[in-house]
Order: structure tokens, then C-alpha cells, then sequence
């Protein structure tokens, strides 16, 4: 029996080379949130070379989080790129969290989920972006869901091998198995201060070998 | 050392040959073409094999001649067949069997110099100087001086145009995209050779197409980096003639690129890579081509205060400065992330039911709910004196959803819309 295995093994080798090698994910590094608690709970940032996801309803702190990483990208020289599937990127509120708005490609889908994610694919291919953003916050749930799992793992091949760092930003959890980093973003409620609203505190939850952490921040207008 | 390419007939392409290895070219039609080739030898070796590779490279027959100068270099082209170098100190001996009639100069002199007898350039250069000065003036010693093989100018070098744009005339109409194509590399083949040979690139691409019926067709590519890629420019000619295709057949095409010094940067050891601008080019015409040319780049946020407002930039970021943060600053310097408006375009029309002047439900399509709190009117207008003024008062709403919105009520329509959502 062991040797029918190590002989269809060989056959298989043979025809399709390197199929059967586990493939190492490449240490390709980090990048910064600027917010010490998501730091901290993601043991140093969002890991280059791989797929990570922020999750959240609206109003959940989620493109906070996601203007902080852009920010810290940005600042880096990194080129990112902002795969807009529901053209609900703001270049304003960018701009004000600390983006260099000259270093991202914004990439207007104007509603089209199968647009941006051909879209993404094609850049994230073409190598030399150090973050690309999935911007998937505005679809709906049921058309989310139809990205075949196929997909995703295509696109996280991509990002390790030309070592950006790819974040999604949805709704809900989609890649599942294909991303590194899941991050469950919930709303703790707004902040008030008379006749202005302040900010917004969030909590961040991640999931790292059966257990669950969670951070707080706030993000301040 | 000078080259000389004397062929019969094809000037244009002796010139083509002689730009591939100087820039320093004269002319002498209707045949001939000497250029430059001093310090050619650790890229070719000796003149000999320089030699070589002029006829090797020229591609039609014609006369390679190298001497030390211009006019020994023209008149060994003229007057011996095949390759010939002439070395320097040696010229008078090189020339010498060379007839009389190459020479030039006015029909007396040489109808004079014929009665004397002198048939060869060998038997002019063995006449004194002073008695041919004496009686046949200062001519007379200048074609003395070019029968020994003794010349000391300067090129009178040919002044190029600069020009890179072709255009071809179609034999019948063109109504399909694929011929068009193989039409367009090739036109593109021609240009970007003509800048590869004065180590040019270009930054925009200009293409006119004359069609059979109603106005020319023209497109043009603007690249944010000088590139200098055939199979990419063809490419993003190719992706936009398919989103914006000629509304006729095409009877005649007009290509013409803008020359502009190639880009040399010098990367960093500690900087991020960036995109190859050739691949990002293609990569971004690709996506342009899948969501639209005006939805694809970098938004540059407009001099206003009229709420999202900004203009679409081409993506160039090897032209921006990189980022000049070091790592360990971004570590000691951790900010507050700041509060973001998730954009609704276009904003959606609600209705919202207003007590005491505060809005306490707002009914939309997709966002419906009690408003637990609400701080506003924020009151903006402005630009009255144009037909598109704003004025408006927003509110900052939370419904009992747990959703943060930004509401606003149009003064001039006395309606109601949802502009984002905070998050």
C-alpha cells in the first residue's frame, strides 16, 4: 500500500513538478497600524506577503483601521493601492488621517464586486505594491460570499509571492482558511461632546491559535 | 578616424546605419554619408573590424571607407569597392590609384590638369605645392592638398529634425481592430526605433485615424514616466481603441510620440520597491479598460469647500517623494486613528421625519431607523454665482441600529440625503 502511494506520488511529481512541496509563507515583514493596542494584538502589525481581513459592520471603526494602516504604508514610501468595490472611499477623510494621497491608486468600481476583484488581481500581480486594500465594506453579504474560495487563494498566492500585504475589508468573514489575520471589528458607540460627535470607540477582536483577544481604540474626528 | 558610406540611390538608409553609431554626421547627396567614428575602437576593436560591422549593418551594397580624415575617407569610399581602411600617415599611398575625375573642382582646372597629362590622384600629389599654387591658385592647392590625402576640417555635421511621427495610408478601409493592430505595431516599430537610436524615450503617444466617413479618430497616451516599450504602447492603444472604438473604417493612420529624455533613478538600498512604471502603465491601462478611464488613479483633493470634490490624477508615484519617516519614528509616533466617512455616491434620497426641528426617523432603501441622537444643523453653502450652488444643513445622526450617518437637507430642493456613513 505504501509503496502504491509513493509511486503515485512519483507519477504525480513527475508530471506536475514542485505540485506535492509544502510551500513556506515568506517572512516578508510587517506594517504598522500606528494604534499600540492593534499592534499589540496583532503581534506587531498586518503581515506583508499574505492576506488579512478586517470584518465589521457599519460603523464599526473598520476603515478607521484601515486609513491607519494606509497611513503608516504611505509614510513607509510603500505604493498601495484601494480596490474600491462600492466607491465609498472619501480622499477628504484620507487625507485627514494621515494618508499621502500621492502614493495610492484608487480603483473606483462603482458598485461592481467582480470588477474589483479582477482588479486587485490584476495589480497585485503585477508586483511592486506594498498594500493593497479590498475595500468590500459596502457589498452585500450574499454577493460577498459568491467569491469562490478559489479566488481568494489565488489572490493570497499573489501576495506571497510578491510580498504586499493584502487586506480585504468586509462585512464578514469570506477568505476564511485563505487569510493570515482575521480582525472582527465591533462598535462600542459613539463619542459625544455637546453638539459634535467626537469619535467613535471600537473594539478589535483576533482569533490566534484557538483563543481570542481583543483591543480598544477610539477613532477621533 | 571617419567613416565614409558611399551606396547608390538609398542616402536615407546610409544615414539610418551611420546614426547607429554617431550622432556626428554629414551628408553629401546624393550618395554618400561620412560620420564620426573616434572612440569607437574599445566597443568594435581596430577600424578594420569596425569596418566590418559598418557593412554588416548597413544592409544594402555600398562602399565602407575609414580613413584619418573626412575627405580621404569620401574619396576611398567613391573610388574603392568593398571595405577599405586607410591608416593614418598613409593616405597619399592609399589614394594614389584613385582617377582624377573624383577630385571635383571647376572644369578648367581639371580640363588643365588633364592636358598636363595627370590621370591619378598619385600624379597630382607627386606635383610641387609651390608650382601649383603658382599657377593654379589657391584651388589648385586645396585639390593638391586633397590628392595627398591631407584634410583637416570638420564634419559639416547635418542638423536632424527631431521628428518621430509616421503615417501610412491604407490601401482599402480598415473597419476591424486586429488588422488595425498589426498596422499600429508596425508604425510603433518604426517610431521607437528611430528613439532607441537617439537614445530617447517619450511621454505621450498621439494617434490620429482618418476615417472614411465623419471626423478623425484621435486618441493620445499620456505616460507619467518616459517609457520606451513597443509591445506596451501597443497594448494600451489596443485597450483603448477597444473601449473607444473608431466609429468608421480607417483609411489612413497618424502615430507621433512626444521625445523626451529616458528616466534614470537611482534607487535606494532602504526604499521600498515601487511598481516598474512599464508594468504599472499596462497594469493600470488594463484596469482603466475593465472600470472606466475616470474611475482609475490618484484623487487630488480640489482648493473647495463643496463636499467631495477632488480630481482623478494619473497614478505616478516614483514622482512623489517616498516616504521620508523612518520605521523607528512611525514606532515612537503613534497617533490616534482618526474617524472616516464611508462615501454614499451618489448620496441617497431619504425621507426623514423632523419634531421640534430635529429629525427622529430617517426611511430610505437602505438605511431605516429611529435617530437616537442627532447634533446638527451644520449650515455650508457656497459658489451662489454658479447654477450648481450648494446649501445645506447637515446632521450627525446615530440610529438605534447602532449606525453612525452624516444626513443632510437640501435648502434649494427641500430635500433630504444620506451622504455617508462614519467609520
Amino acid at each position: 500500500m505504501g509503496a502504491a502511494i509513493l509511486q503515485l506520488r512519483a507519477d504525480i511529481e513527475a508530471r506536475f513538478e514542485s505540485s506535492l512541496e509544502i510551500r513556506k509563507r515568506p517572512g516578508a515583514g510587517l506594517i504598522l497600524t500606528g494604534i499600540p493596542a492593534i499592534d499589540t494584538l496583532t503581534s506587531g502589525g498586518i503581515p506583508k506577503g499574505a492576506l488579512s481581513e478586517i470584518c465589521g459592520t457599519e460603523s464599526s471603526g473598520r476603515t478607521a483601521l484601515a486609513f491607519a494602516i494606509l497611513k503608516q504604508a504611505t509614510r513607509q514610501g510603500e505604493c498601495c493601492a484601494w480596490i474600491d468595490a462600492a466607491g465609498a472611499f472619501d480622499p477628504a477623510s484620507a487625507s485627514e488621517a494621515g494618508v499621502d494621497l500621492d502614493r495610492v491608486l484608487w480603483v473606483n468600481c462603482g458598485g461592481n464586486a467582480e470588477h474589483a476583484l479582477k482588479a486587485v488581481d490584476l495589480l497585485i500581480q503585477a508586483g511592486g505594491f506594498g498594500l493593497v486594500v479590498l475595500d468590500l465594506g459596502d457589498t452585500p453579504d450574499k454577493e460577498a460570499r459568491r467569491i469562490p474560495l478559489a479566488s481568494w487563494f489565488r489572490l493570497r498566492h499573489a501576495a506571497e509571492r510578491t510580498g504586499a500585504a493584502l487586506v480585504a475589508l468586509e462585512r464578514q468573514v469570506n477568505a476564511r482558511s485563505c487569510s493570515t489575520l482575521q480582525i472582527d471589528m465591533r462598535r462600542k458607540g459613539p463619542v459625544w461632546a455637546g453638539k459634535l460627535l467626537r469619535g467613535l470607540a471600537a473594539e478589535a477582536e483576533t482569533q490566534k491559535h484557538y483563543r481570542t483577544s481583543t483591543a480598544e481604540f477610539t477613532a477621533v474626528r | 578616424m571617419y567613416a565614409c558610406l558611399h551606396g547608390t540611390g538609398n542616402l536615407a538608409l546610409l544615414v539610418e546605419c551611420a546614426r547607429g553609431f554617431s550622432p556626428h554626421i554629414e551628408e553629401n547627396p546624393p550618395d554618400t554619408v561620412v560620420f564620426d567614428v573616434r572612440g569607437l575602437r574599445s566597443l568594435h576593436g581596430p577600424p578594420e573590424a569596425l569596418a566590418k560591422e559598418i557593412e554588416r549593418r548597413v544592409g544594402v551594397p555600398a562602399n565602407v571607407a575609414i580613413a584619418p580624415n573626412p575627405d580621404a575617407a569620401i574619396h576611398a569610399a567613391r573610388g574603392f569597392q568593398g571595405v577599405t581602411v586607410i591608416e593614418r600617415g598613409q593616405e597619399a599611398k592609399a589614394l594614389a590609384p584613385l582617377p582624377l575625375n573624383l577630385l571635383g573642382g571647376s572644369p578648367e582646372t581639371a580640363e588643365l590638369l588633364y592636358l598636363w597629362g595627370i590621370r591619378t590622384f598619385g600624379d597630382f600629389a607627386k606635383l610641387p605645392p609651390l608650382g601649383v599654387a603658382a599657377r593654379l591658385g589657391d584651388e589648385g592647392l586645396e585639390l593638391h592638398r586633397l590628392a595627398s590625402g591631407h584634410g583637416y576640417r570638420q564634419l559639416r555635421e547635418m542638423v536632424d529634425p527631431l521628428e518621430f511621427e509616421v503615417e501610412m495610408e491604407l490601401e482599402y478601409p480598415v473597419d476591424l481592430l486586429e488588422p488595425l493592430a498589426f498596422i499600429l505595431g508596425r508604425l510603433l516599430n518604426d517610431v521607437c526605433g528611430r528613439l532607441k537610436s537617439r537614445a530617447m524615450a517619450t511621454n505621450e503617444i498621439r494617434l490620429t485615424l482618418t476615417l472614411e466617413t465623419g471626423p478623425a479618430h484621435e486618441t493620445s497616451l499620456r505616460l507619467p514616466v518616459p517609457m520606451l516599450d513597443q509591445k506596451a504602447f501597443l497594448r494600451m492603444l489596443q485597450l483603448d481603441l477597444n473601449g473607444r472604438p473608431p466609429a468608421a473604417p480607417v483609411v489612413k493612420v497618424y502615430l507621433a510620440a512626444e521625445p523626451v529624455k529616458p528616466q534614470r533613478t537611482q534607487h535606494g538600498l532602504f526604499t521600498p520597491a515601487s511598481p516598474e512604471p512599464e508594468k504599472l502603465e499596462l497594469t493600470v491601462a488594463r484596469v482603466k479598460h475593465l472600470v472606466g478611464h475616470e474611475r482609475v488613479g490618484t484623487p487630488k483633493i480640489s482648493n473647495s469647500h463643496r463636499p467631495d470634490t477632488f480630481t482623478m490624477r494619473s497614478f505616478a508615484p516614483n514622482q512623489s517623494s517616498a516616504g521620508s519617516v523612518a520605521i523607528a519614528d512611525l514606532k515612537d509616533a503613534p497617533s490616534l486613528p482618526r474617524l472616516c466617512l464611508r462615501r454614499f455616491r451618489p448620496p441617497r434620497y431619504a425621507q426623514v421625519l423632523v419634531v421640534n426641528q430635529q429629525p427622529v426617523r430617517v426611511i430610505s432603501p437602505t438605511v431605516n431607523g429611529r435617530v437616537v441622537m442627532a447634533k446638527g444643523p451644520w449650515r455650508t453653502s457656497g459658489e451662489w454665482w454658479r447654477p450648481d450652488a450648494w446649501n445645506r444643513d447637515e446632521w450627525d445622526l446615530a440610529l438605534e441600529s447602532g449606525g453612525l450617518y452624516r444626513l443632510y437637507y437640501e435648502n434649494d430642493s427641500g430635500r433630504w440625503f444620506l451622504e455617508g456613513s462614519y467609520d
